[in-house]
């Protein structure tokens, strides 16, 4: 069980790395990666977010989509009817989205009470992550992994808990490591045509480059 | 006015290569021109006809949650791509993968939501949708086409040139991250040359 999750925590961290292998996640990969600073603050915010959606999207989708017998409509009204007529798995996107809309914005309010430190070195990040495309991204992947035909596979909601979690340690890897090495390249003699977004793009290269070395690894 | 607002989204303001937005479907999906082009035409269709809705309701919807309005518009259009590929394309569907539903957070369409279509009238709302949406299906399929004849030896799925031995690096991830680099480069290029050429000209003048 315990190597089962940390396999799947190297394999979304390293080999299948959101940014720099599967692309999600670009925008604040080349906007927020300009001082290492901004890069952990967005990036501990953006961990936050995804273990948090993960676990909602998962409930949702188990408890009111997904045509199972532990649907709650099934439940409810389901006297004698088979569980695949109460299948709503098409209103997935729709409703993915607006919880994690509807989850930034709930963490907002509850750190601004709690918190204030908190609250300022998280806070202009937070609004970004709605249409983080990560986020959305991982809460979706789970959802085609870890159910098989509307059945969740065993451990499915901690499963679906380290992917999410994992995805967020992988994007914050790849933005740090990326903001470090921007950070560097200020200093650098550039071409004046590359500076900016192109050497951005092209230091993503190398970088991807690296990480195609961990393919064989799990 | 309609010509023009349909142009700029193409040259001009080109949502990828001068807005720098939906960088993440464009570089995940170019790995052929055929992708390229069904990811284009989905995302075009899903800016059409959110443009229109939202241009049709902006005076409706109230201002403080006018973004979680326009993502219920965004989102039901994207769902209807995603039933519809899933019924009659199973294969695009199956190769554009995730990026389906993803059509969703693509900065493209929420930003011409909030930035054109609510506050300007329907007609002209559409033609920046559908501009726009040309722009970002011709930036990827120039992605897609440079990706494709280096990295497979092939354009629309026909061989090129026999014996050539194609550069794998293309179609793999830092592929996406090497083209979109220089292209951006080279752009930066021409449009640092024609200042430069501007400046001279009225130096002279």
């Amino acid at each position: 069980m315990i190597g089962e999750l940390l396999i799947i925590f190297i394999g979304v961290v390293l080999v299948n790395n959101f940014v720099l292998v599967k692309f999600l996640g670009i925008c604040p990969y080349i906007g927020v990666s300009k001082d290492l600073k901004s890069a952990t603050g967005m990036g501990v915010a953006v961990i936050f977010v995804m273990t948090m959606a993960s676990a909602a999207t998962w409930l949702i989708y188990h408890y009111l989509l997904a045509p199972s017998p532990s649907n709650i409509w099934f439940r409810i009204l389901g006297d004698g009817i088979d569980p695949s007529s109460f299948n709503f798995a098409y209103l997935r996107t729709i409703v993915f989205i607006l919880v994690i809309a509807a989850l930034v914005q709930l963490v907002e309010m509850i750190i601004t009470k709690t918190s204030p430190a908190l609250h300022h070195a998280l806070g202009i990040y937070l609004p970004l992550i709605t249409t983080n495309c990560a986020v959305l991204g991982v809460t979706v992947l789970n959802i085609d992994i870890f159910f098989k035909e509307g059945q969740a596979v065993p451990w499915s909601l901690l499963k679906s808990l380290t992917q999410g979690f994992g995805a967020g340690v992988g994007f914050t890897l790849a933005l740090i490591l990326m903001a470090s090495i921007r950070e560097r390249l200020e200093l650098a003699d550039i071409p004046p045509s590359l500076r900016g977004a192109p050497i951005a793009f092209l230091v993503g290269a190398l970088m991807s480059m690296a990480f195609l070395g961990f393919s064989g690894l799990i | 006015m309609i010509v023009q607002t349909f142009t700029k989204g193409i040259f001009q303001r080109n949502p990828v290569f001068i807005l720098l937005l939906g960088l993440c479907p464009t570089l995940a999906i170019s790995t052929s021109v055929k992708n390229a082009i069904g990811m284009g035409v989905a995302a075009t269709f899903v800016l059409v006809f959110s443009n229109l809705f939202v241009s049709l309701i902006k005076n409706l919807i109230p201002k403080k949650i006018r973004i979680p309005c326009y993502i219920v518009v965004i989102a039901t259009f994207v769902t209807l791509v995603e039933l519809f590929l899933e019924a009659y394309l199973p294969d695009l569907n199956a190769s554009l993968g995730l990026f389906v539903p993803l059509i969703v957070v693509n900065c493209i369409i929420l930003g011409r939501a909030e930035a054109f279509a609510s506050r300007n009238p329907v007609s002209l709302s559409m033609a920046d949708g559908l501009g726009m949406g040309v722009g970002f299906t011709l930036a990827l399929v120039l992605l897609g086409a440079i990706r494709e004849v280096l990295g497979s030896n092939a354009l629309l799925g026909y061989e090129l040139i026999p014996g050539f031995r194609p550069a794998m690096i293309m179609i793999l991830p830092p592929g996406a991250f090497l083209t979109i680099g220089f292209l951006l480069g080279f752009f930066a290029l021409i449009r640092a040359r024609r200042e430069k050429r501007e400046r001279e000209m009225t130096k002279s003048k």
